[in-house]
């Protein structure tokens, strides 16, 4: 327990100055930078700090899993809370390297649904990957189904997946006709089978969400499997494109604390704030992703025309396939991901 | 002058070393520290698994099929790069030795020009060029020429173009400096025999530029075997280099030991090819220090 005399030295301070010291608690956050932690700022840890007296320093790292392991080996992590894929938060947590969460000292944690949280981490902000078509190929009737994305008669024209088998393999069972209720545990052979169907067809296999949007606002490639962010980005500068939420893969990032934080306690604090309806409310308001804890749409701060546009609003989610961290953090998930390169490359 | 007994130095000599070592000191500690040190290590760690000394990494050469295929594409394409180099690279070298004026800084400065762009912005605009609807496909297919766009971007050839862009430099540089140091007597006496334009440059010429050849093309093949940015951009996912499965290995497998493993590999590699190079030619004429 290295920030035992800390703490003490905090709570010490605090007797002699007042409670004043105490709002002096801080840590660290990391997320993914870019326009998505601009909007974070905003919307969570703005509002944060205005309710707890957290001071939160930021850090950013778009790929947060190598340096996790970097910071854990050592002992002596400097990062407290990150926001990262799911599937990181539960293979650091079983490989020792991420905090259990502390349920207790955290009610809005522990009234969210079951399904959006584990031992170690919490749903915090949702996205979609989705299908996304030109409007100058197809008009207004464009692919509504990953059966219509393989359709390649009915639909002609090049097309895009991304360079990585989460959220492709699920389409992929989709296109063969797996009922989105029974996409796990995944049948792999199956959906690698199918993806060899569609491969002649695809121009691309994209690797950043930088990369998709530019693809869709060219005109590269026809249909494109992105995230729904950067999508809307794309129509909003006018581009002519449109998509569908309709069999979308519903991911989310969470929030989970380093093993061996310097500021363990607060950490847990702060993702009980963060995690509360009324401040998880505010992410639309912000960027096109949703909030992790679906209370947030029964506070009355999200307007009915901008829950239709959210990812997981009750509406929007019904349609989609909830993506499994669990299953891909599982030994058949990384044999998956072992054998996607060997896949692309034939 | 005192003349020392074991080493037949004579001081002043002796002095001259010392001078020699203090004025080396520095640079050797730079490259002791901030090159050995980290290969040293890279090498260890490649050895390392969870439970210490370990051959796990380097057996994945053997079970894992995208190890193979990747070195053969990234050998592959470097070699396609290296001899697209050598063809565009030394008719301009050849014309920026033979040209008077000042045609040679011209010729030079323009082969340089691209070199003060950023390599990213040099993919975009490949990829603008290139792309579908991309300037290339429109002309040709407004102009007739093509009734389909043409796939240009997004597989091999879009990132061996690029990649030969950026490395040209890297080939005409070398093949300039060798021919400028062919005597244009050589040219003239082969000439004065009886000799046409073509048996000259065959006989004479072309012989003697070998080294600048040679040179040239190591650098290039070597340098295409590290590239990263440009496959990744423009290789639309089908050109997967030796660089990102290094990347990949790391995102799998958790462990930095798998990526130097393969780093470990492809630098024995590129020594063999430098041995290879130097048994054709001397090492000090390659990177031209005589």
């Amino acid at each position: 327990m290295t920030s035992m005399p800390k703490i003490a030295t905090v709570s010490g301070l605090a007797l002699c100055l007042g409670v004043g010291w105490l709002n002096a608690a801080e840590i660290t956050f990391v997320s993914q930078g870019g326009a998505y932690q601009e909007a974070q700022t905003k919307a969570i840890l703005d509002p944060v700090t205005e309710k707890t007296g957290i001071v939160i320093k930021q850090d950013t790292s778009p790929d947060a899993w190598p340096v996790i392991r970097t910071q854990t080996a050592t002992g002596k992590p400097i990062w407290d809370v990150i926001d990262t894929p799911t599937k990181d938060c539960l293979r650091g947590g079983e490989q020792g390297m991420i905090e259990k969460l502390d349920l207790a000292a955290m009610p809005s944690v522990a009234a969210m649904p079951a399904e959006l949280r584990n031992d170690y981490s919490v749903a915090y902000e949702f996205y979609s990957s989705v299908l996304a078509y030109s409007t100058d190929a197809y008009g207004e009737n464009g692919p509504q189904s990953w059966a219509d994305f393989w359709d390649v008669e009915k639909f002609p024209g090049t097309r895009a997946l991304r360079n990585h088998p989460l959220a492709t393999l699920e389409a992929a069972l989709m296109a063969d006709g797996v009922a989105p209720a029974d996409i796990y545990p995944m049948d792999v052979d199956r959906a690698f089978k199918k993806l060899e169907e569609i491969k002649p067809h695809i121009t691309v296999w994209w690797t950043s969400g930088a990369q998709s949007a530019q693809l869709l606002a060219d005109g590269e490639a026809d249909m494109v499997m992105a995230w729904n962010g950067r999508v809307s980005a794309v129509m909003a500068e006018g581009a002519p494109v449109g998509f569908t939420y309709n069999q979308g893969i519903l991911q989310y990032t969470s929030l989970c604390v380093l093993k061996g934080a310097p500021n363990l306690e607060t950490a847990m604090k702060f993702i009980d704030a963060a995690m509360s309806p009324e401040i998880q409310a505010n992410f639309p308001e912000y960027i096109d992703y949703g909030p992790g804890n679906p209370a947030a749409y029964d506070t009355g701060k999200i307007s009915a025309e901008r829950a239709a546009q959210m990812p997981n609003s009750p509406e929007n989610a019904a349609k989609q396939v909830l993506n499994s961290a669990a299953w891909w953090s599982s030994p058949e998930g990384e044999k998956a991901q072992e054998r996607w390169a060997a896949f692309v490359q034939q | 002058m005192a003349q020392d007994a074991n080493t037949g130095l004579t001081s002043e000599e002796r002095r001259e070393r010392r001078m020699i070592l203090i004025l080396l000191a520095p640079a050797v500690t730079v490259v002791g520290l901030l090159l050995i040190g980290p290969l040293l290590w890279m090498c260890w760690q490649s050895f390392q698994g969870p439970d210490g000394f370990t051959l796990v990494h380097y057996q994945r050469f053997l079970t894992d099929t995208v190890y193979l295929s990747s070195f053969v594409q990234t050998f592959r394409i470097a070699f396609l790069v290296t001899i697209a180099a050598l063809l565009l690279g030394y008719p301009l070298a050849y014309v920026a030795a033979k040209s008077q004026g000042i045609w040679p800084p011209i010729i030079l400065g323009m082969v340089l020009l691209p070199f003060w762009t950023s390599v990213l912005v040099r993919a975009y605009a490949w990829l603008i060029l290139l792309q579908r609807r991309g300037l290339v496909n429109t002309v040709l297919v407004e102009s007739g020429v093509i009734d389909k766009p043409l796939i240009l971007v997004n597989n091999e050839f879009g990132t061996v173009m690029a990649t030969l862009h950026i490395l040209l430099p890297f080939m005409v540089l070398p093949l300039y400096a060798t021919m400028k140091k062919i005597p244009a007597e050589l040219e003239m006496a082969g000439a004065s025999l009886g000799g046409g334009g073509w048996l000259v440059f065959r006989s004479v010429f072309l012989p003697l530029s070998l080294p600048g050849v040679i040179a040239g093309s190591v650098l290039v093949f070597v340098l295409t075997l590290g590239f990263y940015i440009t496959p990744e951009l423009l290789g639309g996912g089908r050109t997967f280099l030796v660089s990102m499965l290094v990347s990949r290995n790391i995102e799998l497998y958790n462990e930095w030991g798998a990526a130097s493993s393969i780093s470990m590999v492809l630098l024995l590699l590129v020594f063999l090819i430098f041995r290879l190079a130097s048994t054709l030619i001397p090492f000090e004429r390659i990177m031209g220090t005589r």
